[in-house]
């Protein structure tokens, strides 16, 4: 274990920050799990922090001028570029410290927030220069498999089958033909020392994630699995339920990577079926039956490479 | 007062930059920008400058993470050409929508394609609207004095807008010249420490970068507009003050030979050396030519502009850029806007010249001078020509 985290008890119900950093009054869609899990990070991190925000729905239902949800200082500045706007943030914050410019014993995270757009496509190029050359922030991938912002468009985090504007079923297609890209993976390949993946299902696991991200010196990414209703085509009070079950069918797997090691944060030892998560959702509805079983078949083959990359087989 | 030393113009530039202390730098290699940011690295890893390097990817993320820096309140500076500065694009119309004033060099250079490591002004000319402090150096002294400059105006509250310094790649940033460097307690004299007056700090939280929605849009557009168009004045002033701490003078518009001048040259950057041989050359053989440059670009100096070149009868305006089937170069379209409203004005002629790297040679500029005074007889054909172009 690291010695940053050693001293780390980890929340629980009964020591929650009562600080609210993301405020309320932002105009995100009702059940929205991208925005539960925006200020789940925020809380877990408190108010001595810079967040920086890619375009995206976030970065729009939070500062529609002259109104700000963000009670923390905070900066967007585009699209693709957040990881390098972040590494701009502590670079600075390094310098001016040391010139005694800014408080040396203060600590102030660096968090950056992305979608999975701004993340795993147009981004990614950034995200991998700032985590390469090792800057001490967190980059946090809000991930809800679709580009919302603009109406529900495929990205490459978009899963196997799923319909979205740009990939619609039809007579030549079932819907999304590319399985979903694993940026957790590429997030470890650059040997940093914290990766995680988080749902807003299991809050206390997602803020204890973030807070140990946060916690560790260079650079940490959490992946933060972010139902949207309206991307996705189910219920907005259905968000909590299909966060669990992503999880509990073994679809969305949690863990954390340290130093390169794979743990297993939840192990699901009983898996429920693919189908059962993918039939709450109008965006799987045109799947076949074979088509069902292949998703299964690939999760399960996923899950045990998984299980063989944290010994647990 | 420092002493004359000959050196390399992107060495002096560099020398510059760090005697402006600036705390961090994000840049990414591009001919001919390299030796600028080469020798920073250099001063940075041997502890003669205080300053956190990144060594970002892209030009992409090293504006993007200069932004960061300098909303954190640090003293930041870039330097690119080119291909890097195009892949900068969308980033740079953000710096000064923020009112984060990074200070950038840019090594002019030609844009692809062909791809072409020479220089023109095709790279900075297609940023003309981005809404930064933009001046041209004629020499490496200037240069230098530039960068001091930029971040003295860039900084200054009643300013806050990213400036770029322009100086032509090779032919100007790899010369050796005698440049004077101050010294650093003439710097500090002249350049305050970066106080800005909103940062990203958690004792004082804030928004950068909210969305505009059309009720509110416009509105932030106007006050950007009129604070950059305010900011001529502190431009020029920080001029005068620049005599006075470092004893050189600097105009928005210099002028050379232009008193009783018929047909003026205009022109930006380096030539201006070989157009002044020509222009003595000219005067020699008994023809009223002068010389006008524009220094600053951005914010246009209309008034001074139109003072300086009012009694012309022809203006011949020299672009290093070409923008296709427009009405003129770049700066020639600007410059007849310009004076379109002002009564007697001189007419203009647009000449396209010295694209990727071809020179302008001082027999260049006496054909140009010659066309532009055929034209006060019969009018061009075309809105523009190109010169020196093998047929
Ligand atoms: C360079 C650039 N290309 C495209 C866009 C348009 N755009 C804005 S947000 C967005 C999608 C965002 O998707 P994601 O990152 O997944 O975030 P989400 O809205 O889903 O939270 C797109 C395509 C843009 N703003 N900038
Ligand atoms: S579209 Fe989806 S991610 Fe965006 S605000 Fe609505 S529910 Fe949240
Ligand atoms: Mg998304």
């Amino acid at each position: 274990m690291r010695k940053e985290l050693a001293k780390f008890k980890g929340f629980s119900a009964k020591n929650l920050p009562k600080e609210e950093p993301f405020a309320p009054g932002h105009r995100a869609c009702q059940g929205c799990g991208e925005v539960l899990a925006l200020r789940l990070a925020l809380k877990a991190l408190g108010m001595n922090v810079i967040a920086i925000s890619a375009t995206g729905c976030m970065e729009i239902i939070s500062s529609p001028f002259p109104y700000t949800s963000w009670r923390v200082p905070w900066i967007h500045i585009a699209f693709e570029n957040a990881a390098a706007v972040a590494s701009g943030v502590e670079a600075a914050l390094k310098v001016l410290k040391r010139k005694g410019r800014f408080p040396k014993n203060r600590r102030v995270d660096v968090v950056a927030f992305a979608g999975d757009g701004g993340t795993a496509d147009i981004g990614l190029q950034a995200l991998s220069g700032a985590l390469e050359r090792g800057h001490d922030f967190v980059y946090i991938c809000l991930d809800n498999e679709a580009y919302m912002n603009t109406g529900v468009q495929r990205s490459s985090c978009t899963p196997y089958g799923a319909m979205t504007t740009t990939s619609p079923p039809g007579e030549k297609s079932f819907g999304q033909m590319t399985w979903k890209k694993n940026v957790p993976a590429i997030a470890v390949a650059h040997n940093i020392p914290y990766v995680a993946t988080a749902t807003p299902a299991f809050f206390l696991d997602l803020m204890n994630k973030v807070k140990k991200a946060a916690l560790v010196d260079g650079p940490a990414y959490v992946h933060i699995y972010s139902p949207c209703p309206t991307g996705w085509g189910s219920k907005g009070e259905d968000s909590i339920t299909l966060a669990k079950l992503a999880v509990e069918t073994r679809i969305f797997p949690l863990y954390e990577v340290i130093d390169g090691k794979y743990y297993i944060t939840r192990k699901v030892t009983k898996p429920k079926p693919v189908e059962e998560y993918l039939k709450r959702q109008r965006r799987f509805r045109h799947l076949t039956e074979a088509q069902i079983r292949e998703i299964q078949e690939r999760v399960d083959a996923e899950y045990e490479r998984l299980l063989r990359l944290a010994e647990c087989l | 007062m420092g002493k004359r030393i000959a050196k390399e113009v992107s060495i002096a530039v560099a020398e510059a930059v760090k005697q402006c202390k600036v705390d961090v730098i994000a840049a990414y290699p591009i001919t001919p920008q390299t030796h600028i940011v080469e020798h920073l690295s250099e001063l940075v890893a041997n502890g003669e400058l205080d300053a956190e390097y990144i060594t970002v990817e892209s030009e992409h993320s090293a504006i993007s993470a200069c932004l960061g820096s300098v909303a954190t309140g640090a003293r930041t500076f870039t330097s690119t050409s080119s291909q890097g500065l195009a892949l900068m694009h969308e980033i740079l119309f953000i710096a000064p929508a923020l009112r984060l004033p990074v200070v950038m060099v840019v090594a002019n250079r030609a844009l692809s394609a062909p791809i072409s490591i020479w220089n023109d002004h095709g790279d900075i000319m297609a940023e003309r609207d981005i809404g930064w402090i933009q001046t041209f150096a004629e020499n490496g002294q200037e240069a230098v004095d530039l960068v001091y400059h930029a971040f003295r105006v860039a900084e200054d509250r009643r300013v806050m807008f990213p400036a770029i310094v322009n100086i032509d790649g090779f032919t100007l940033s790899h010369m050796i010249e005698p440049i004077e460097l101050p010294d650093q307690e003439q710097v500090d004299r002249y350049l305050p420490p970066f106080k800005p007056r909103y940062k990203l700090d958690p004792r004082k939280p804030l928004s950068m970068g909210p969305v505009g929605i059309p009720e509110i849009y416009m509105e932030a557009k106007k006050a950007q507009d009129e604070a950059f168009k305010s900011a001529y004045r502190v431009i020029v002033k920080a001029w005068d003050e620049f005599e006075e701490v470092f004893g050189r003078r600097y105009h928005p518009v210099e002028t050379y030979r232009l008193e009783d001048a018929e047909v003026g040259l205009l022109i930006m950057g380096s030539l201006a050396e070989t157009a002044m041989s020509a222009v003595d050359r000219m005067r020699e053989a008994g023809k009223r030519v002068g010389l006008v440059r524009l220094r600053l670009w951005r914010p246009f100096p209309l008034r001074d502009f139109v003072r300086t070149v009012r009694g012309l009868k022809m203006l011949a305006v020299i672009d290093r850029a070409l923008s296709p089937g427009a009405t003129g170069g770049p700066v020639a379209t600007e410059v007849r806007s310009a004076l379109y409203q002002v009564p007697g004005r001189p007419r203009v002629a647009s000449f396209i010249a010295g694209l990727g790297g071809r020179d302008v040679t001082v027999e260049d500029f006496e054909e140009m001078a010659d066309r532009a005074y055929f034209y006060l007889k019969k009018k061009p054909k075309e809105p523009y020509e190109m010169i020196g172009v093998k047929e």
